[in-house]
This record gives C-alpha cells, structure tokens and sequence, in this order.
C-alpha cells in the first residue's frame, strides 16, 4: 500500500473488500468445543491404553473376576444411559422454547448422574474396604483412574448442569443459553460413549 | 511456640531449609532478580504504568497484544534458559581430572534439566504460538481469534506455569531428572524432592493454556477466513500453523494425562511407573514421547512456514510448489505420529519394531527434503534482497540440512545403539531447533516487527546478532558432534580424560559468542526503539508483502481492517495490488469486537497458588484455590455481556488519520522508497495504485 489520490475515484472497492455489511463468522463454539471434546477424548484414550497394559499386572493382588459386581455396574450403566436419553428430552423442550420443560427435563438428567456417581462412589468405598486400593496392584491404580477420571468428569458435567439451569432461569433460552446447553449436551453424550468403552473393556472384558 | 504439626498443616513441608541460602550461586541470583524486580516494580510505579499495564495488556483479548505478551515472555525465559547453558559450557570446560569445577551434582542436575523444560516449553512454545497469534487473524482477514477471552486465558497460564518454574530457582529446588523426568528416576522413591513436582506443576499449568490455544488457533483458522480464502488460498504460515495447532491438540493430552499417572505416583503411592507392584516405567517412555516427538513437529512447522513466507517475500515471487508445501506439512503431521519409538531403541523392542520406526523417521526427511527443494526454487532467478529475514532463512537451509543428515543417521536403529543418549545426539537435536525453529523466530521477528510497531528493526546490530549466532552455533555444537562420535554421553558433570577438554573449552567458545548474540538482539530492540522515528514505516507494507497482514496499517488498528478482504487468489495483497487496489477511505461501518476481561489474570493467578500449594503439600490451600478457580470460572459465565461495538466515527477517525499519514508520505517522498530502492518484479508493477 503506498498512496491512496483522493483526486482519485476508488475503481471498485466492492471487489477487494466487503463493503456493505460486516463480515460476522458465528459458530465457532460448537467446532472449538467439539475439538475440545477431541482432546479429552485423547486423555481417555491414554488412560484406556494404560489399563490395557496393566490391565493383568495384579502384583498378587485381586483379580477383577473377584472385584467386580456386574450386576451393580449394569444398574450403574442404566442410571447414565438413561441421563443421556432425558437430556435428548432437555434439548427437545429447548427447541420448542418451553423453558420450564427445559428445566425438569435437567433436573431429571441431574438426578440420574448423581445417582450414577453414588453408585460409583459406593462401589469404590467398597473396594477399598475389601482391601483392593489403588496402591495394590498397577491394575487396581489403572482401575480406579480410568473409572474415577469419568466420574470426576460426570460431576463435573453436574456441577455445570446445574449452573446452565440457574442461567435459564435466569435469561430464558437466550441464544447464548442455548449454544451452552448444546454444548454440554455434547460432553454429556460423550461422556456416555465413554462409558460404553469403560464398561465393555473394564467391566465385562475383565469378568467374562 | 508453635508446634511442629499446626506448622506442617499450614506450610506443608516448607521450612527454612527449604530456601537454598548454602548455595551462593543461586543466592548471588537471588538479591540480582529482587533488585531487577523491586527496580522495574519501581519504576511501573513511578511512571504510572499499572493502569496502563491492566487495561491495555493484562487484561487485553486483542490478538495481537496477546500475541507480543507472548513473545515478551519467550524472551525473558530465554535469557534464564541461557544461562543455564552457559553453566553447562562453563562447568564443563574446566571439570577434568582434580578440578571439580564450580557447580556440585545436585545443582548441575537441576541446572540440565531446568535448560532443557525452560528452553522447549517456555521459550520455543511461547515465541512460537506468540507468532501464530499476532499472524494467523491478519493473514486470514479476520479481526480476532475464535475464542478472545480463552486466548487471554491461554497466554496468563503459560505465564503462570513459567513463573512456577522460576520460583523452584528460589523455594525448594528443581528436578534432577532430565527434561522428561523418566521413572523411576522421577517417582518418590529416587526424587523424594519437590523438584519433580515443581517439574509437573509447571508444565500441567502452562500445558492447558497450550492445548486451548490449539484449539482457539484451528477454529480460527477454519471458521474464519475472509470470504474467498480456500484452504489452497490460505497462506502457507497459516497451513503449518494450522498443521502445528492440529498436532498441539491431538499431543498435549497425552502429556496431560502422562503427568497425571505419575503425579498419582508421586502423591498417592499408586503404581503406573513403579518398579514394584506390577508398575511399568517403560509405559511412561512410550506415552511421553507419544507427545514429545509431535512436540518438536509443532515448534518446526511454524517456523518452516515462516521461511516460506519470508522466500516469497524476499524473492519478489510467489512460493514455488505451494501445493506441494501443503502436501509436505500435512504427511510432516501425521509421520509425525509414526515414530516416537526412535527416541529409545535401546528399550529393546526387537529388530522389526526398531525397522519400522527408523524407516518412518527416515521417511519424514522427504517431505522436509521437499520443502528445502521448494524454497531453493523459489530463490532461483529471484531478485533476492538479502533483508534479515532472507539471510536468517539462509542461513536456517544451510544449518538445518545438516541437523537433518545426522538425524537421519540416528534414525538407523545400529547407529542408534552406538550414539544413543551421546552428545551426538545432543548437537544433532541443537542443530534442528536453533537452526530450524530458533532461526526461524529470528527471522520472524525480523520480518514482522515492522508490521507490530511502525518501525523497522536495526540492520547494523541486526547483522552483528546474526552473525554471532550462525558461527556460535557451529563453534558450539561442532565440537559436541566429534565428542558424541568418541563416545561422550551426555549430562554428565565431570570427566577424567584430558584430552577432551579441548572439544568442551571450544564449545564454551560457542556458547560465549552465541551470548554475544543474545546481547545484540537485545542492543537491536533496545537502538530500534530508540531510533524509532528514523525507522518509522508509514506504508503498512515495508517489504512489498504479499500476504494481507501487509493491507493494513502498522501497527494495525484493533479492529484489523476497517472492511474485511476479498481474497482470489493466492498471495492475496500483491494479487490486489496488482489488480490496482485503492484503500477505500469512507462509508465505515461500526465493528463488532469482544471486550476485554480480567478473568483470565485472575484464573491463572488461582492455578498458580494451586500448583505452588501442591508442589509443598499445602492440602488447606490447594482446596481453597481449587474451589476458588470452580467459583471464578462460574461466575465468568454469568457475565453475559461480552462484546461491544466500535463506532463507525470511531472508525472514520482512526482511518482517517491512516489516510493522512498515506499522503504526507507521498508528498516527502513523491516516488516512495520501497519503490526506489527495490523494484518490484515478478508477473506485472506491484503497485499501479502509485499513479
């Protein structure tokens, strides 16, 4: 750029730059988050491997056909499949913008993800108190990470839940309440997938 | 008076020991960094600075403020960083037979492994993704990154885990480990220490704000790009930016969650990386350099993207091959993955496991030869203008192609077993991050200083700066590569053979004109600021630029540009300057822009007590600021009103005056200097709008 005449018409500015309205990119929440999603997909994806590596090392310490209550873990599994159904519901409800449907429908999905972690904390006090800690065996350390690193993920994804649904009440389904329900419903879901792989490579890969 | 457990309660296991006062280095180091401090604290002071500090830096979401913060932090670490290498060189050239040298093991230790995590994560990191934020929004035509404030946030935990590593210079002391703190090495039983967990705490602090500026960075990059811009449009910094952000998202986890394994470790008593108990330190290897061979990937390819650009620019041409540049990053990124086991064929995997890994790491050298070809063919019958960007890029081809040749003998897994863990190695690794990414800062910052100031840097101190580096390195690194070939391993703190002290006397030789170096980059910046107004670019466009960072004004305005860019073609601004571009000079409109927050300061403040608590086990305090960072970042989101918009005269003024300053220097300087002293060439004049 060196000289700009003003005796000088600009030729035809419209072909170098967008005159007439502002150029305003929107979406890239729901990209960044899902990239989000990605990378902690990967931490999930460490701690997987780790467990496949130590998933034998017992160290002469329990194995998991004599850890695990399967029917305990199913009930559990239920609890967050369940969480994922009732936030579809959450995210139906937002769509016809009935804000008090939205709430219940996330105080439904709040009250099964509690229930999931009572059950995980219940079943891990248990261990524990059985004598199978994490310090145990490298199996147990890899056990109780990958299992515990979801659930510290789940309340997380409460804690949030339950902000989101102070914010509705607050602001109603504003545009910004809604691309923050859509994205947790994202972590949601992805927390469910995750589980699917927690309880078919931990759970029942370990007792069958 | 008080009784030892309520004192273990509050300060966990700090206790006046733990300030190394014995050590008189790091006490000489200690009263000049309070002095440093307390001088510049004064002086913000003094000058009323703090406001201006708050509100148009700390708390600044402007990409390009960020982007300098960034780079001011890579700069300052890179003087510690250098001292540490400077200790190494001196403690090394004078440590044969009786004479022990000056430093003891325990610091030496810390002093390698502190170089090391310094030099990798706080100062190639930093420079690097400092450039990439200043870049990537002006070369796409867009006036933020994606997420403003998460990029604010990004930049104040970097900050924050460098200044946790500081602090263990001074509190405690570092890690004795090596920069990638292998286990067992690195578990409570042989570190017993608060150096490793000085060592995790940095690195998980400054490691989110590295991993969301990856994601920032590609968000920004694929979702907002100026209409017109395809991704084969886009400029070839902004693919091996992309590139390097893709893998910084898909590494850093593993780094994450890597740390985490050996924090549980460390803290408690679990069995990852044991040797008791089932534990496999091995496993550790393998996931660390899952992430650390991507690691050297991410700080290369930005820096390859640099020198494309600068060739282009330098040569009066558009880049040779840019498909195939494109091509050759993207194989770069996913080979990238495929050869982390390199790093330890010792471990044994087996004579197929090794094969594998050393052919994909020889395979990577075809693209990267590619590349070279590339820019060698750009400059072939090109009118190069030797600027400093062009002779660090010469200077980068000429040095990196040997640090790629001897990379590629390490490759071969016999070779390997001979040279592994050896100063080989050491040069080998030097030569392709301070001729490759090193270089490529310099002549990034040589390049794009300009752009970010008004002013050009200094030739002359520029020129001596250059030259101290390029022969420094070699002086330095030279000797390391015959050492490594005699069998000379590396970190080790004292030697019996005399008859190699010759070798470590020239390295430190090396290393002293490197300083030297240092000192006139610095004497560079500092003259330039000085001289200001003798360097002063009024154009926007000191180096007939042809990507459209070079449209704007310099500095830019915070919006960027007042219209946003129609791209068509590939070297956007010298295809409009070629077209007969105007600058309009009316009808602005006003401009969305997102406001500045604090929240990010305060955020990464909290995780720095939090990491600091944790490395002395101040359970009471880590609750608190765990609690306190949930809390903040809550109340963050209740903050609905984060944007604003700037006022269309707001606009008018600024430009305005841009326009003003256009005619005034068309009227000093009917033919414009750049037009002068430097024709342009290539396909058709690079500016008709001169007429």
């Amino acid at each position: 750029m060196t000289a700009t005449t003003p005796a000088h018409q600009p030729a035809n500015p419209a072909s170098f730059y967008m005159i007439e309205e502002d150029h305003h990119p929107e979406g890239s929440t729901a990209f960044g988050f899902w990239m989000y999603l990605m990378s902690d997909c990967l931490i999930f994806a460490v701690l997987f491997a780790t467990f496949g590596v130590l998933s034998t090392a017992y160290a002469a310490g329990p194995t998991p056909k004599e850890l695990f209550d399967l029917p305990l873990v199913a009930l559990n599994t239920a609890m967050l499949l369940f969480s994922s159904i009732t936030y579809g519901f959450a995210m139906l409800a937002m769509e016809k913008d009935r804000i008090r449907q939205t709430q219940i429908w996330l105080a439904i999905t709040g009250l099964f993800g509690a229930a999931f972690i009572g059950i995980e904390l219940y079943e891990f006090s248990h261990l524990i108190h059985e004598g199978a800690t994490p310090q145990t065996s490298a199996f147990l350390s890899a056990f109780f990470t990958l299992v515990g690193t979801h659930g510290l993920h789940v309340t997380f994804g409460l804690i949030w839940l339950v902000v989101l649904m102070v914010q509705v009440g607050k602001h109603g389904l504003i545009e910004a309440n809604r691309r923050r329900l859509m994205c947790l419903s994202m972590f949601w879901h992805f927390l469910d997938v995750v589980w699917i792989g927690v309880f078919t490579f931990v759970y029942l890969l370990g007792v069958l | 008076m008080f009784s030892s457990d309520f004192l273990k309660t509050i300060f966990g296991r700090l206790t006046l020991e733990s300030f190394p006062l014995h050590e008189p280095i790091i006490v000489a180091t200690f009263a000049g960094v309070v002095l440093g401090g307390v001088a510049l604290f004064a002086a913000i002071t003094y000058f009323k600075l703090w406001t201006y500090l708050w509100k148009e830096w700390f708390t600044s979401v402007d990409h390009k403020k960020v982007g300098i913060m960034y780079m001011v932090l890579g700069i300052v670490m890179l003087l510690r960083g250098f001292a540490d290498a400077l200790m190494m060189r001196g403690q090394q050239a004078i440590a044969f037979g009786e004479n022990q040298g000056y430093l003891n093991a325990h610091h030496y230790d810390q002093v390698f492994t502190a170089h090391g995590v310094i030099m990798i994560f706080f100062v190639a990191m930093p420079l690097i993704t400092g450039i990439m934020n200043y870049l990537i929004p002006l070369q796409i035509g867009a006036r933020d990154v994606a997420f403003p404030f998460l990029n604010n946030f990004s930049f104040w935990m970097t900050a924050g885990g460098a200044i946790v590593i500081m602090m263990s210079l001074f509190v405690g002391e570092f890690a004795r480990t090596g920069w990638l703190a292998y286990p067992p090495l690195s578990g409570l039983d042989f570190s017993p220490d608060t150096g490793v967990d000085y060592y995790i705490w940095a690195l998980q602090v400054a490691g989110v704000g590295t991993t969301l500026s990856g994601i920032n960075l590609i968000a920004t990059i694929v979702k907002m790009r100026a209409p017109g811009m395809t991704m084969m449009k886009m400029p070839v910094f902004c693919w091996t930016s992309l590139c390097s952000n893709i893998l910084i998202v898909a590494s850093f986890p593993v780094l994450t969650a890597t740390l985490v394994l050996l924090s549980l470790d460390r803290y408690m008593g679990f069995n990852f990386f044991t040797n008791v108990n089932g534990g496999n330190p091995m496993m550790y290897i393998n996931l660390i350099w899952i992430w650390g061979h991507p690691e050297v990937y991410i700080l290369i390819l930005p820096a390859f993207g640099i020198f494309s650009e600068v060739v282009s620019t330098f040569c009066g041409k558009r880049l040779f091959g840019y498909t195939s540049m494109v091509y050759a990053t993207v194989v770069i990124t996913i080979l990238s993955y495929l050869v982390w086991l390199h790093h330890f064929f010792t471990m044994g995997s087996g004579a197929s496991v090794n094969s594998f890994f050393g052919i994909t790491t020889m395979v990577i050298s075809i693209p990267t030869g590619a590349k070279i070809f590339n820019w060698l063919f750009t400059m072939y019958r090109g009118r190069i203008r030797f600027e400093l960007p062009m002779m660090w890029t010469v200077a980068f081809m000429l040095t990196f192609v040997i640090g790629g040749m001897t990379g590629v003998l390490l490759a071969v897994p016999p070779a390997d077993f001979v040279l592994h863990n050896s100063l080989f190695l050491i040069a080998h690794f030097h030569n392709v991050i301070i001729g490759g990414v090193l270089f490529g800062l310099f002549a990034g910052i040589n390049y794009w200083w300009p752009k970010a100031f008004g002013f050009r840097l200094h030739e002359g101190w520029g020129k001596a700066s250059f030259w101290f580096w390029v022969v420094g390195f070699w002086v330095a690194f030279t000797p390391l590569y015959v050492l490594g070939l005699m069998g000379v391993t590396r970190r080790l703190r004292h030697f019996d053979d005399p008859s190699l002290q010759i070798w470590f006397v020239i390295a430190a030789i090396g290393a002293l004109l490197i300083f030297l170096g240092i000192l006139c980059m610095l004497a560079q910046f500092a003259w330039s600021i000085w001289k200001r107004e003798e360097l002063r670019d009024v154009t926007g466009d000191p180096w007939d630029g042809r990507t459209l960072e070079w449209s704007t004004s310099s500095p830019p305005p915070h919006y960027n540009f007042a219209f946003t860019p129609i791209t068509a073609d590939l070297d956007t601004w010298y295809d409009m300057k070629r077209r007969g571009h105007e600058r309009p000079v009316g009808g602005y409109r006003p401009i969305h822009m997102p406001k500045d927050t604090g929240t990010g300061v305060i955020l990464a403040g909290l995780s720095v007590v939090f990491a600091v608590a944790m490395v002395w086990y101040m359970w009471w305090l880590a609750m608190l600021s765990l609690v306190a960072i949930i809390g903040v970042a809550i109340w963050h989101t209740f903050n609905y009103d984060r944007d604003y918009y700037i006022p269309a005269e707001e606009v008018a003024r600024i430009e305005d005056e841009r326009t003003r300053l256009l005619q005034n220097a068309t009227l000093r300087n009917p033919d414009s200097p750049r037009d002068q002293d430097r024709p342009s060439f290539g396909a058709g004049p690079a500016a008709p709008a001169e007429a």
